[in-house]
C-alpha cells in the first residue's frame, strides 16, 4: 500500500498561512483608504478596475485577452453607485471574517452572509445573487486576489475521469489521493478550487485532454470506455465550464504540457466557449494568465460535417436572428477576427443557415462520436486551431 | 243671495254638462262688486307671517340659524358703524331639556348681546318690530343686513311659536342706565306693541351667567367689554343641531370673515338626537382636552410664532377654545375694518321703474320743483354737469326743464340713453374688502392647514354696482386628504351656509382648473384634496337669488374676478406644491445616502476596528452637505437658479406657512444639526397624526441602541 499523501507539508502550510495574510492586509488596506479619506471630509471613493470591453486588451503574442488598468472609482455619493459602495464593503467585511476563521463560502453563501435588512429601513443590501456575483468579482479584481484567496468558492460543476492520479487537500485536515481511472459511471465532480497547494497531481499516464460541453456527451464516451481506449483523461464543463474545470484544463495543459482537444457543438454559444477556454473572457480578463489555453484545439463539430459524415435533415436546427447577430460578433473576437479558418468555419455555418448538436452524430449512430468521429478527426489531425 | 248662487250654481252645472242647452242664462257666482267686498289690505307682516320660507325659517333648525344670523350681523354692522371692535356673545338655551329623545324640536331661548352704540329709546320698536323698516334698504353701502327684515321677523317668528315676546336691553350711553323693554309684534298693523318699558342696570343681563359652568368665569360677558351695547332675547320653537348648516357653522364662519370680532357662544347643553356630523372646519372639542382654563396660556395653542412664516401684524398662535360649554373665537386683529361710504346709484344700474320713483322722490322733495340737470347730478354717481347737459340734449329738453314736466316717453328715452352713454365706473371706495392678512388670520384660526394664502382683486362693476372679490385657500395640515375641497362662501362678511351649489361662488370653484396647480379634480367637480377655499364677494349691493340670501346670482363679471382671484391663490399654492414634491425628493435621495452609512460604517469598522460612530457622523455630514449644496443650486429643470422659490413665497404677504405642520419638511435640515429636527414635542401631542412620522437617524438609529 502506497504510503498516505502528507496532508499538508509545512511549506504549504506556511504559504497559505502567508497568502491569508496578504489577502487580509489588502482588505485592511482598502477600509483604511475609506477612513482616511472620510475623516479628511474628501469622497471616500474606492477604485475598481473597468471590466468591459473598453478595457481589455488582447495580447496577440501570447494569443490571450487581458485586462488594461483602467479604474473607475466607486462613488458613495452617487444614486447610481451608492447601494454597490456598500455592498462591495459588505463583502469585504464578510471575506475578512472568513479568512479569520478560516472557513470558506460559495457564492451564494457569500450572498446570505451579507443579506440583511438595512437598518431603519425596509430594504434588503442584496435582493437577488445575481447583485452579488459581481461584487465579489470586483473585490478579486480591485485587491487583486483570487477568489479562492478570498475563500470563496463557486458551486461546482463539471465532471472528469481518465488516466491520472490527484491528491485533494481542499478540505483542511485532509489530503485525499484520488484514482481518476475508479470514478465509475458518475466520474469525479471537479472541485471548485482547483490549485496546485489544494490538488496535486501525483500520477498522469494520459496523452491528452478531451473536454466536451455537455454531461451527456460525457456520458457516451465515459460508457464506451473512450479514455480508456485512447489513453486520455476526458472533462465536461456543463455549457460555459466553471473556474474550477478551466483551472483544471489550464493547469493539464501547462504542467503536464497536455494537449486540450473540444468537442462542441456547431453553433455561436459553442464557438464561444472555445474562444473563452482558448483566449479568455472579457469579464474575467484579469484571470486569462491562469484560465486561457491559447493552445486548445476545436475537434468539431465542423459545419462541413452534415455533409461530410451524411448527417439526416432531422439534425438541422435554424438558425435564428440572435444566433446570426452573436455569429457576426465572435467572428470579430480577436482571435478569430484574423484567423482565416475560423472566418470560413464561421462563414459556412451562416451559410449553411442551421446549427448543429454534438448528438446530431447520433443520427448516423449511437457510438458514432465515440468510435469513429474523434477518433479519426485526431489521426487526420482535422481539427481547428 | 247665497241661496240664489246655489241655485244658479246648480243650473250652471247642469248647463255645462254639455247637452247645449241654451235657455239658461249663465249666472255668474260672483259680480266685481261682490268681489271688491272681499278684499282688503293684506299687511306685509300678515303675508310674511304665512310665507315664512321666504326669509329663512322653513323648518326649525333653519329657523333657529337664522334668528341667530340675523341678530349677530346687526350686532357686528352696528359696531362697525360705531367704530367699536365687536365684542358679541351668543346664548342658546334649552326651555326643555327634559323632553324625550325622539322630539323633533323644543323650545329654546336665543340672546345675543353686543357692545355696540345701543339703540335709542325712540328707535328700539322700529329697529326690532316693523318689518321693512331700517337704515339699510334705501342705500347703496356695503353692509350686512340689505333688507332690514332681519330680526323683526326673528321677533315674530318667536311669537308666533311660543307666543312670548322679545325682550331687549339697550344702553346707548355708559353714563345712564339701560332700557328694558319687551315688545311683540302686530303682523296686521306692522307694529311693535310694547309690553314692558323700564329702565334698569342689567346689562350685560346677569342672567346669562348662570347658564352653565363656563358662564359662571367671570371673564364671561363682563361688564368692562360691554359698557354700551344691546341684548336681544327670543324665545322660539326650534332645533339645534352641529354640523353643517348649524349655528354652530355659521359662527364659525363669522369669526374667520370677521376677525376684529370676538365672539362667544354658549350652546344648549343637550343636541338633537339624529344626524351628529362632525364640524366641518375642524373640532373645537379636541382644544378643550388641552386647554387647562380660559386664561391667556390657553390661548396660545396653535403652533408656536416662530414655526410659522407669516406676515407681519398676525398674531398665529390664536384659535379657537372650548372650556366647560362655552366656545371662545378670540379676535385676530385690532383693526376694524375702514368705514365705508354710501354711495349714490349709478345710472347703469337703475331699472326704469325706480328711474320714475327717483324723480317723483326729488320732485316731492324739492319744493320749487327740481330741475333734469340737478337731478342727474346730485341723485347718481359719475354724472359731470357736462354728462348731464349730454343726457338732456340726447332727449331734446332744456337742461332746466323741471323733472315734473318730463313726458314718459322721454323718460323713456333717458333711461335708453343711460345704458347706451359712456360714463365713468361707479367709485369703488364704497367697499372695505377684508384684507389679506384678516383672511389670513381668519383661516389660521379656525383651520389647522400648512399653506395659507390669500388674493384680493381690485374693486370691479357689475351693472353700475361696485363689488370687490376676495379668495384665499388653506391647504394641507390636518384637513383630510380623501375628501373633495370644502368650500366656504360669504356676502358682505356673512357666511353663506345653504344652496351651495346654486352659488356663483361654488360654481367659480368648480370651473377653476385646480390641475394646473397639482390637484386632482374630477370633471365638473371640486378638488380632491385637504384644501379649503374661502370666496368673498363684497359689494353695495350682493345680487341674491332669493330672499333668504343664501347664494349668489351668477353675473359674469362678478365669476369672472371670482374665478381670477381663486387662480391666483391657486398659483401660489402650486409653487408651494412643487417646491414641497421637490423637497420631497431631496429627502429621499438624502434618505438613501443615509442609509447606507449605517452599514458602510459598520462594515469599515469590522475590518479596520476604526470608530464607527465617528465614521458615521463624518460620512453623514459630507451627506448633508452634498444634497443640499445640490438642493440650493438646482431647480427642477436642472438648470442653476436664483433664489429659492419658496424663500420668494416666504417674502409674500400674501402667503402663511405653518411649517410644523408640513407632512414633509420644506427647508433643507440646517447643517450644524447631528439629525433633522421632526415636529416639536408639544405639537405632536395635540395635532391629530395623519401624517407618518419619519425616522430620523440621530435620535432613533438602531445601530446606535
Amino acid at each position: 500500500m502506497a504510503k498516505k499523501p502528507e496532508v499538508r507539508s509545512d511549506a504549504v502550510h506556511k504559504r497559505i498561512k502567508q497568502r491569508d495574510k496578504t489577502t487580509q492586509h489588502k482588505i485592511v488596506g482598502l477600509a483604511d483608504e475609506v477612513t482616511k479619506k472620510a475623516f479628511a471630509h474628501r469622497e471616500p471613493v474606492i477604485p475598481i478596475p473597468v471590466r468591459a470591453k473598453s478595457n481589455t486588451i488582447w495580447n496577440r503574442k501570447r494569443g490571450i485577452l487581458q485586462m488594461g488598468d483602467n479604474r473607475a472609482d466607486r462613488q458613495l455619493f452617487n444614486l447610481n453607485q451608492a447601494k454597490q459602495y456598500m455592498q462591495t464593503l459588505l463583502h469585504a467585511s464578510s471575506i475578512k471574517e472568513l479568512i479569520d476563521r478560516e472557513k470558506t463560502l460559495t457564492l451564494r453563501g457569500m450572498f446570505y452572509a451579507a443579506k440583511h435588512t438595512v437598518a431603519g429601513t425596509n430594504e434588503n443590501t442584496f435582493e437577488t445573487q445575481d447583485e452579488s456575483d459581481p461584487i465579489l468579482e470586483d473585490l478579486e479584481v480591485s485587491l487583486g486576489v483570487l477568489r479562492e484567496e478570498l475563500h470563496v468558492f463557486a458551486k461546482k460543476a463539471g465532471t472528469v475521469a481518465g488516466n491520472l492520479t490527484v491528491v485533494d487537500r481542499g478540505v483542511p485536515g485532509r489530503a485525499d489521493e484520488i484514482d481518476l481511472r475508479r470514478m465509475g459511471s458518475g466520474g469525479w465532480a471537479v472541485p471548485s478550487i482547483v490549485e496546485p497547494d489544494t490538488l496535486e497531481f501525483k500520477k498522469c499516464e494520459a496523452k491528452f485532454v478531451l473536454h466536451v460541453e455537455k454531461n451527456t456527451v460525457w456520458q457516451r464516451f465515459n460508457e464506451d470506455r473512450f479514455w480508456e481506449e485512447h489513453n486520455c483523461i476526458l472533462t465536461e464543463g456543463s455549457g460555459q465550464p466553471p473556474r474550477g474545470v478551466r483551472r483544471l484544463l489550464k493547469r493539464l495543459n501547462e504542467e503536464l504540457k497536455l494537449p486540450v482537444y473540444c468537442l462542441l457543438d456547431c453553433d455561436p454559444w459553442g464557438h464561444y466557449i472555445f474562444s473563452v477556454i482558448k483566449q479568455g473572457s472579457m469579464s474575467l480578463a484579469f484571470e486569462s494568465e491562469r484560465l486561457a489555453i491559447p493552445e486548445a484545439k476545436y475537434i468539431g463539430i465542423r459545419a462541413k460535417d452534415y455533409e461530410e459524415c451524411d448527417l439526416p435533415d432531422s439534425v438541422k436546427i435554424d438558425l435564428n436572428d440572435n444566433d446570426r447577430k452573436r455569429a457576426n460578433e465572435i467572428a470579430n473576437y480577436p482571435w478569430f477576427k484574423d484567423h482565416k479558418q475560423w472566418q470560413k468555419e464561421i462563414g459556412k455555418m451562416v451559410s449553411n443557415g442551421f446549427k448543429m448538436e454534438v448528438e446530431s452524430l447520433i443520427g448516423k449512430d449511437i457510438s458514432y462520436v465515440t468510435e469513429e468521429y474523434v477518433p479519426q478527426r485526431l489521426k487526420k489531425k482535422d481539427w481547428l486551431e | 243671495m247665497s241661496k240664489q248662487s246655489r241655485n244658479t250654481e246648480a243650473t250652471l252645472f247642469k248647463n255645462s254638462s254639455g247637452n247645449g242647452h241654451s235657455h239658461a242664462k249663465p249666472v255668474r257666482r260672483e259680480t266685481a262688486e261682490t268681489m271688491a267686498l272681499k278684499q282688503k289690505d293684506i299687511a306685509v307682516s300678515e303675508f310674511f307671517a304665512k310665507n315664512r320660507h321666504l326669509l329663512g325659517f322653513d323648518n326649525p333648525r333653519k329657523a333657529l340659524l337664522t334668528s341667530v344670523k340675523e341678530a349677530v350681523d346687526n350686532s357686528l354692522d352696528a359696531c362697525e358703524e360705531g367704530g367699536i371692535l365687536p365684542n358679541v356673545t351668543v346664548v342658546i338655551e334649552d326651555l326643555q331639556p327634559d323632553r324625550p329623545a325622539n322630539a323633533k324640536q323644543s323650545r329654546y331661548r336665543v340672546t345675543v348681546v353686543d357692545n355696540g352704540p345701543g339703540i335709542v329709546r325712540k328707535q328700539v320698536e322700529n329697529v326690532f318690530g316693523r318689518l321693512l323698516f331700517g337704515s339699510k334698504f334705501h342705500r347703496l353701502k356695503m353692509s350686512r343686513g340689505q333688507q332690514g327684515i332681519g330680526i323683526s321677523a326673528a321677533g315674530m317668528y318667536g311669537l308666533i311659536t311660543t307666543g312670548k315676546p322679545m325682550v331687549i336691553h339697550t344702553r346707548p350711553s355708559a353714563k345712564k342706565p339701560a332700557h328694558h323693554i319687551e315688545l311683540a309684534m302686530n303682523t296686521k298693523t306692522n307694529r311693535a306693541e310694547v309690553t314692558v318699558d323700564d329702565e334698569t342696570q342689567d346689562f350685560p343681563p346677569q342672567r346669562l351667567k348662570t347658564v352653565c359652568t363656563g358662564t359662571r368665569n367671570p371673564g364671561f360677558l363682563n361688564t368692562e367689554d360691554y359698557i354700551t351695547g344691546t341684548s336681544v332675547s327670543i324665545e322660539l320653537e326650534g332645533r339645534y343641531q352641529k354640523g353643517r348648516g348649524s349655528v354652530d357653522e355659521f359662527l364659525e364662519l363669522t369669526a374667520i370673515a370677521n376677525p376684529h370680532a370676538r365672539i362667544t357662544f354658549v350652546p344648549p347643553s343637550r343636541v338633537s338626537s339624529d344626524d351628529q356630523e362632525d364640524l366641518p372646519l375642524g373640532d373645537a372639542q379636541k382644544d378643550a382636552t388641552h386647554a387647562d382654563a380660559l386664561t391667556q396660556e390657553a390661548a396660545h395653542l396653535g403652533p408656536s410664532a416662530d414655526s410659522v412664516s407669516a406676515p407681519a401684524g398676525i398674531d398665529p398662535s390664536l384659535t379657537t377654545i372650548e372650556k366647560d360649554g362655552v366656545i371662545f373665537f378670540p379676535r385676530g386683529t385690532d383693526n376694524l375694518p375702514p368705514e365705508t361710504r354710501e354711495i349714490q346709484p349709478h345710472p347703469k344700474g337703475i331699472e326704469l321703474g325706480i328711474l320714475i320713483q327717483m324723480m317723483r322722490d326729488f320732485e316731492d322733495s324739492n319744493k320749487r320743483g327740481g330741475t333734469l340737470y340737478n337731478f342727474l347730478q346730485e341723485q347718481f354717481s359719475r354724472v359731470s354737469p357736462a354728462k348731464a347737459s349730454d343726457f338732456c340734449k340726447a332727449i331734446a329738453v332744456h337742461s332746466r326743464t323741471k323733472v315734473s314736466d318730463l313726458t314718459p316717453p322721454q323718460i323713456e328715452k333717458l333711461f335708453k340713453e343711460f345704458q347706451e352713454a359712456r360714463l365713468p365706473s361707479p367709485p369703488t371706495d364704497c367697499l372695505a374688502p377684508i384684507g389679506i392678512r384678516q383672511l389670513q388670520a381668519g383661516l389660521l384660526k379656525g383651520v389647522k392647514a400648512e399653506f395659507y394664502t390669500a388674493e384680493t382683486r381690485e374693486p370691479a362693476v357689475y351693472r353700475g354696482r361696485p363689488f370687490q372679490i376676495e379668495a384665499a385657500i388653506a391647504f394641507g395640515g390636518e384637513l383630510p386628504a380623501d375628501d373633495t375641497a370644502r368650500v366656504i362662501r360669504f356676502a358682505n362678511r356673512v357666511p353663506l351656509l345653504f344652496q351651495q351649489s346654486a352659488c356663483s361662488s361654488f360654481k367659480a370653484c368648480i370651473e377653476t382648473s385646480w390641475r394646473n396647480y397639482n390637484l386632482s379634480q374630477p370633471r365638473g367637480s371640486l378638488p380632491v384634496g385637504p384644501l379649503v377655499i374661502m370666496i368673498h364677494l363684497a359689494s353695495v349691493w350682493v345680487p341674491f337669488t332669493s330672499e333668504s340670501k343664501e347664494a349668489v346670482a351668477d353675473y359674469d363679471e362678478i365669476r369672472k374676478e371670482m374665478k381670477l382671484a381663486l387662480m391666483e391663490c391657486g398659483r401660489k399654492l402650486g409653487t408651494y406644491l412643487r417646491k414641497r414634491d421637490q423637497m420631497k425628493r431631496q429627502e429621499a435621495r438624502r434618505d438613501v445616502f443615509q442609509r447606507y452609512i449605517g452599514e458602510i460604517s459598520k462594515a469599515v469598522s469590522e475590518i479596520n476596528g476604526s470608530d464607527q460612530k465617528k465614521l458615521y457622523e463624518v460620512l453623514l455630514a459630507q451627506a448633508r452637505k452634498r444634497t443640499a449644496a445640490a438642493d440650493l443650486e438646482l431647480d427642477e429643470e436642472g438648470k442653476a437658479k436664483k433664489g429659492d422659490p419658496v424663500d420668494d413665497l416666504k417674502n409674500d404677504d400674501s402667503v402663511l406657512i405653518v411649517e410644523s405642520r408640513a407632512t414633509q419638511a420644506i427647508v433643507p435640515p440646517s447643517l450644524e444639526e447631528a439629525g433633522d429636527s421632526g415636529p416639536k414635542p408639544d405639537l405632536e401631542k395635540l395635532s391629530t397624526t395623519r401624517k407618518a412620522k419619519k425616522k430620523k437617524p440621530a435620535k432613533e438609529d438602531p445601530l446606535f441602541d
